[in-house]
């Protein structure tokens, strides 16, 4: 186990924004868009791990975990409405254990040719003080999951609830995963040092995730459409130069609410409205990625490291 | 960093449904649409709080929002809560009265045992009470002994119904905190619906050692201290997210079914002198359409049942 702390997470070379190969995507879209809702499951009275209490007051704190319920009963199918309507495919951050609790979330999406990917078992069993022995065991786990509730290949992972080890993406790397989603430092993607294999981080931002700008930073509905706009306005712009992605990452037990649902459902057709616009999925990012990029820009990078 | 026990990669509830027995998995838009009186598309169910803060309330297992703050004696939180109780509520009533609105008002015990005249108003504008414990100094919690949280839920529906005359059938909890038992413990003494779980916009069973009761969500994001003093969001914000919500509902309701706008409001937060045109404005838009249906916890959940 890594007892030691690094200095710098060594996951990433620096790239400065205007100085890399040029990245294009397919049709010459300017913007590759997908939205990453998460369909998760809290647990009423989950273990504890020494490192993070699951809920913030004595079980059962029904409040958060009732809210987060109402993303699955309610929300959700407002928020799958609304993506229909615009003609988007979700790319799902889930929690596989819905897989079990809620198969008929899990049949909505499947039928719509909806992206599932890994964040992981349930949202209160963290990654944290795992040993490599049980990560693995839970990647295992997730990866089985998935196939058999939708025959797909896990492309994608986004940590249980953003809780990560050491050696995290080395292991993703070695069991085929092609994205990460717990790397927020850039607009496209890029690759990520791993020990074998290879792995890319996919943009998936905090700063356009409902949960930090609705409850964290107490924005309105109507200010997050304004946010969200505004930051596809800026991509698409920069993206006539290259190529960038942008993500809306999603829990349907906040967007569902009817006071945001609808300033939100305006926000997709505002988007999916432009027509230099990728309106994809993250393993479709990743997958064209690989094909068309990765070795470019490994290689520049490697050239600036001097190799 | 510890090792985890094994145990942590057991996982004994994944099955279908809820990792609990207290309701069954439901989608809402799954169910049959269920329809109001007289055709009405959406309910109107205004939740006021009135609460008393004690000034030694202490620490408790978890901090109180609202709560005291500051140093023995806390007079800045214990009579700016207090405010809530000698205007706020009846700058609130004033409001609902001139609209023709009533609500079901949850009030702490307390409040009936110091404020009768309060309780008088109550009854006097038909509104409904709503069991919302003793008072904000004694939460339910997980972990606390069942016969403690017994005796607080007997005192509290025991002093109101007292009282107010009134039969007290619904329970929400001081700052919506419950343990374990307090469902079953409030079913025991004669509470048919409680409101602390907002997983749903509609009245679904709730399984207690009695027998079922309902659950009747009372959103929690509609709500004037979530909205105005946790996000610190404005009277504007206020506003317009309440009629973003009702026009959502509304528009579903003509297909979907009947809907249920919950607003909670506190004394407190929506009384103050500057947020009560902020309420006019938000309450008169709502009552000024057709198909709204001003109603107590109760009625709703009676007219759910049939």
């Amino acid at each position: 186990m890594a007892s030691e702390m690094k200095r710098d997470p060594g996951l990433y070379d620096y790239s400065p924004l205007f100085d890399r190969p040029k990245i294009t995507w397919p049709n010459g879209a300017r913007v590759a868009f997908w939205v990453a809702p998460n369909i998760e499951f809290y647990e009423l009275e989950p273990p504890n791990n020494p490192t993070r209490k699951p809920w913030a007051k004595p079980i059962p704190d029904v409040v958060p975990y009732a809210h987060r319920d109402y993303g699955n009963r309610v929300g959700f199918w407002r928020m799958m409405e609304a993506m229909d309507a615009a003609g988007i495919r979700g790319s799902v951050s889930l929690n596989v254990a819905v897989c079990e609790h809620h198969p008929e979330v899990i049949e909505a999406c499947v039928e719509r040719g909806w992206e599932l990917f890994s964040h992981g078992i349930y949202n209160t069993r963290y990654t944290y003080n795992m040993t490599e022995a049980q990560e693995r065991a839970m990647m295992e786990d997730v990866i089985a999951t998935i196939k058999r509730a939708s025959g797909q290949d896990v492309a994608g992972w986004l940590s249980p609830s953003l809780t990560n080890t050491p050696q995290t993406m080395d292991l993703l790397a070695e069991y085929g995963i092609k994205y990460t989603c717990d790397l927020f430092h850039d607009d496209q993607p890029q690759p990520v040092n791993v020990s074998s294999g290879k792995l890319i981080s996919v943009p998936y931002s905090l700063e356009m995730n409902d949960i930090p700008v609705l409850s964290m930073a107490g924005n309105t509905s109507r200010r997050y459409a304004e946010i969200l706009k505004a930051n596809f306005d800026q991509l698409y712009e920069e993206g006539a130069e290259s190529g960038r992605v942008m993500c809306i990452p999603l829990h349907p037990f906040l967007i569902g609410q009817p006071h945001r649902i609808g300033p939100f459902a305006e926000v997709l057709q505002y988007i999916t409205g432009h027509d230099d616009v990728w309106v994809t999925t993250g393993r479709e990012i990743a997958d064209y990625y690989y094909e068309h990029h990765y070795d470019t820009v490994a290689a520049a990078l490697k050239a600036k490291r001097g190799g | 960093m510890s090792d985890l026990p094994d145990s942590y990669l057991e996982y004994p509830h994944r099955s279908h449904g809820m990792d609990h027995d207290r309701y069954d998995w439901s989608m809402m838009v799954k169910r049959a649409p269920i329809k109001w009186p007289n055709g009405a598309r959406v309910a109107l169910w205004l939740v006021p709080t009135v609460e008393w803060f004690p000034l030694d309330m202490g620490g408790g297992p978890f901090a109180i929002p609202g709560g005291m703050a500051r140093a023995y004696p806390d007079y800045w939180n214990y009579t700016t809560r207090d405010y809530g109780t000698r205007v706020g509520i009846y700058r609130i009533m004033k409001v609902l009265e001139d609209l023709g609105l009533k609500a079901s008002v949850a009030m702490n015990s307390a409040i009936a045992e110091r404020h009768p005249y309060l309780v008088e108003e109550v009854n006097r504008l038909g509104w409904e009470i709503l069991a919302h414990g003793v008072d904000m100094g004694h939460p339910h919690y997980g972990g606390m002994e069942r016969e403690d949280e017994d005796a607080l839920v007997r005192q509290a529906l025991g002093t109101l119904r007292d009282v107010s005359g009134q039969a007290v059938r619904g329970w929400l909890s001081p700052i919506r905190s419950q343990s374990a038992n307090t469902p079953d413990l409030v079913a025991a003494q004669g509470v048919d619906y409680i409101c602390d779980w907002v997983n749903d916009e509609l009245p679904y069973e709730f399984r207690t050692a009695s027998g079922a009761i309902h659950a009747l969500p009372l959103a929690n994001e509609i709500d004037d201290q979530q909205m105005l003093v946790t996000l610190g969001q404005s009277e504007a914000d206020f506003v317009e997210q309440i009629k973003d919500q009702f026009d959502w509902l509304y528009k579903e309701a003509e297909n979907g079914g009947g809907r249920i706008m919950a607003i909670s409001l506190h004394s407190w937060v929506s009384g103050q002198a500057y947020r009560v045109k902020m309420l006019k404005e938000a309450l008169g838009y709502i009552a000024g359409h057709d198909g709204v249906w001003s109603a107590t916890g109760a009625e709703i959940v009676d007219a759910f049942k049939e």
